[in-house]
């Protein structure tokens, strides 16, 4: 089983990316679970969410404390929270930032796996917003490697309609450009 | 077999009412039940399903509201939650009384005060006694199948009773997970449209809700207490017919490697699941241990606990609610006066947990099984334990 944190700012989308990749993930045959962190969410404020995907049935229903990959959908908050808290020993670290992955590792003083992608800069560029949710999950995809791309077409369809096509294009920049550390 | 999706199961639980082919429904919404409003009325403005979508201004309304229609015959449905369900109460015996056959959904959640929005069974513990069928469920997939059992137990002609269905809040309705939907054509089969016992009607007049003094009322309470006993039987035979039609089978009292286990532990609501994982592990560790998950809470399933517990030395009970100043919690309690008459019985430990919201992982299930493994079993502890809480 793959567990994954994610972290955002209230209204950057992260709750949204945990559904559409649950949702995709299910339909490509897998089990999986999507949820944010349970409460009261205000704009802006730090918050985080939480996937879970396997092969077979997932029981567990408690929070995500040790996972296996954590996403940060917004550099700002790598000073502001201990975004690898509890990541496991060998887990990886996905920052959303033009930064290369030793800049991370030496800001955060952190020796494991780091991989970075400028999502902002490719969603501003593909879709004309500064919102990443949908372009870190390529992102995402290439890090967990348990499902292509394509696996994501139906339900970010789904989702967006007519603007489905340019998240999928972010998608597959930030699939394609993000740099992964030793 | 139908295809699984990935879907967040309050949205779920409103596609599979909208699968029951309701006449109306009244909901005002409230955390964490939201969603459940928010897609049932979507269903209704979108033309998907053909209801009334009354809008209400309080929970009081939204269940007076589905009172007045199921007595026109209508099939209905309400959801709520904590606050909401406390609203509510006053109007809950008397849909019971009236014999009115509404279905809710509850996404469970702590009543004030303090103020919290997140799960536990402290909103549907006050209403026990209101005379309601009253299910649990332990996923997304029980949430779907029971709201649509639901109406087919309460509409029964031997029943006539209200139907809640106890979904925790947050971690059931804010999960997305895999579900399946069953077909249109098999749940119209299964769920026939609804025959009224008596409708209100203006070219028939009849009275619904009536006065009764001294001369009648315990005749009425006897009455409503053995519909709500004799319920049990239609809920097996509807949950027979389930298993049959759509392959998945529910029962009063679900176990897991409980046959030949010396201490059981007993879980209602979502974390099933979880305990069962700390089951294996301390199964693996050669404790002979097993679970038993209670779905059915009123009626009580005394015959079906009675007989899961026969062989077991140690119980340890969790209550995901407080009885404050009695005797434990309220599941506690129960399972307490289930046993009296019974000869022979095991020694009960009681933990509550997952107050608020509070988290219950694999670890603390483990936990509270170690920490009764060195008691004694030749007798009950008649005090219960707040699991994990800070004293300082």
């Amino acid at each position: 089983m793959i567990e994954v944190r994610w972290h955002a700012r209230g209204g950057q989308g992260a709750v949204t990316s945990v559904e559409l990749l649950a949702v995709a993930a299910i339909s490509a045959g897998n089990y999986a679970q999507g949820f944010p962190s349970f409460g009261p969410e205000r704009r802006g404020a730090p918050i985080a969410a939480f996937s879970r995907i396997d092969q077979k049935q997932i029981k567990v229903r408690s929070g995500i404390y040790e996972p296996d990959v954590v996403i940060v959908l917004d550099a700002s908050l790598l000073s502001l929270v201990n975004v690898i808290d509890g990541l496991k020993t060998g887990g990886k670290l996905i920052v959303n930032t033009p930064k290369t992955p030793d800049e991370i590792k030496k800001d955060l003083n952190f020796n494991g796996i780091v991989a970075t992608v400028d999502g902002t800069g490719i969603a501003r560029k593909e879709m004309g917003v500064p919102i990443a949710n949908t372009t870190m999950i390529g992102a995402l995809l290439k890090v967990i490697g348990v499902m292509g791309l394509e696996a994501m077409k139906e339900s970010v369809e789904h989702r967006f309609g007519r603007i489905a096509q340019k998240n999928l294009t972010a998608m597959k920049r930030a699939y394609e450009e993000i740099k992964i550390s030793n | 077999m139908a295809k699984r999706v990935g879907m967040e199961v309050a949205v779920a639980v409103a596609e599979a009412v909208g699968q029951c082919d309701i006449d109306m429904a009244a909901v005002y919404p409230i955390t964490p039940q939201s969603h459940i409003a928010e897609h049932l009325s979507d269903l209704v403005a979108d033309g998907k399903i053909d209801a009334e979508f009354v809008t209400v201004e309080s929970e009081h309304s939204a269940m007076s509201a589905v009172i007045g229609a199921s007595g026109t015959g209508a099939r209905v449905y309400t959801a709520t939650s904590s606050q909401g369900l406390m609203l509510m109460h006053e109007l809950l015996p008397i849909a019971s009384g009236m014999r009115l056959p509404i279905v809710m959904g509850i996404a469970n959640r702590a009543v004030s005060g303090p103020l919290n929005i997140l799960n536990d069974h402290s909103d549907i513990m006050p209403q026990r006694d209101s005379g309601w069928i009253s299910i649990f469920v332990e996923n997304g997939q029980e949430a779907v199948d029971v709201s649509i059992q639901a109406f087919k137990i309460a509409e029964h002609k031997d029943v006539n009773l209200p139907v809640c269905v106890n979904i925790d809040g947050f971690q059931l309705t804010h999960m997305v997970e895999p579900l399946e939907f069953p077909d249109q054509e098999l749940v119209d089969k299964f769920l026939p449209p609804r025959v009224p016992y008596a409708t209100l009607h203006p070219s028939k007049p009849v009275t619904m809700g009536a006065f009764a003094m001294s001369d009648y009322f315990t005749e009425m309470q006897k009455a409503k207490d053995e519909a709500l006993i004799n319920s049990k039987k239609v809920i097996l035979e509807v949950w027979d017919e389930w298993a049959k039609m759509f392959g998945r089978a529910y029962k009063p009292v679900e176990t897991y490697k409980a046959d030949d286990a010396e201490i059981l532990m007993l879980t209602m609501g979502s974390m099933g699941e979880t305990a069962e994982m700390a089951i294996d592990a301390l199964r693996a560790k050669g404790v002979s241990v097993g679970l038993i998950k209670l779905r059915l809470w009123r009626p009580f399933p005394f015959e079906e606990i009675k007989a899961v517990l026969k062989a077991a030395k140690k119980l340890i009970v969790t209550d995901r609610a407080v009885s404050f100043g009695g005797p434990g919690g309220p599941v506690f309690s129960e399972i307490k006066s289930a046993l009296y008459s019974e000869a022979r019985r095991p020694a009960i430990y009681n933990y509550i947990i997952g107050l608020g919201g509070r988290d219950v992982t694999v670890k603390d299930f483990i936990g509270m099984v170690e920490k009764v493994i060195p008691c004694s079993a030749e007798k009950t502890v008649d005090t219960y334990e707040y699991w994990g809480v800070r004293e300082s």
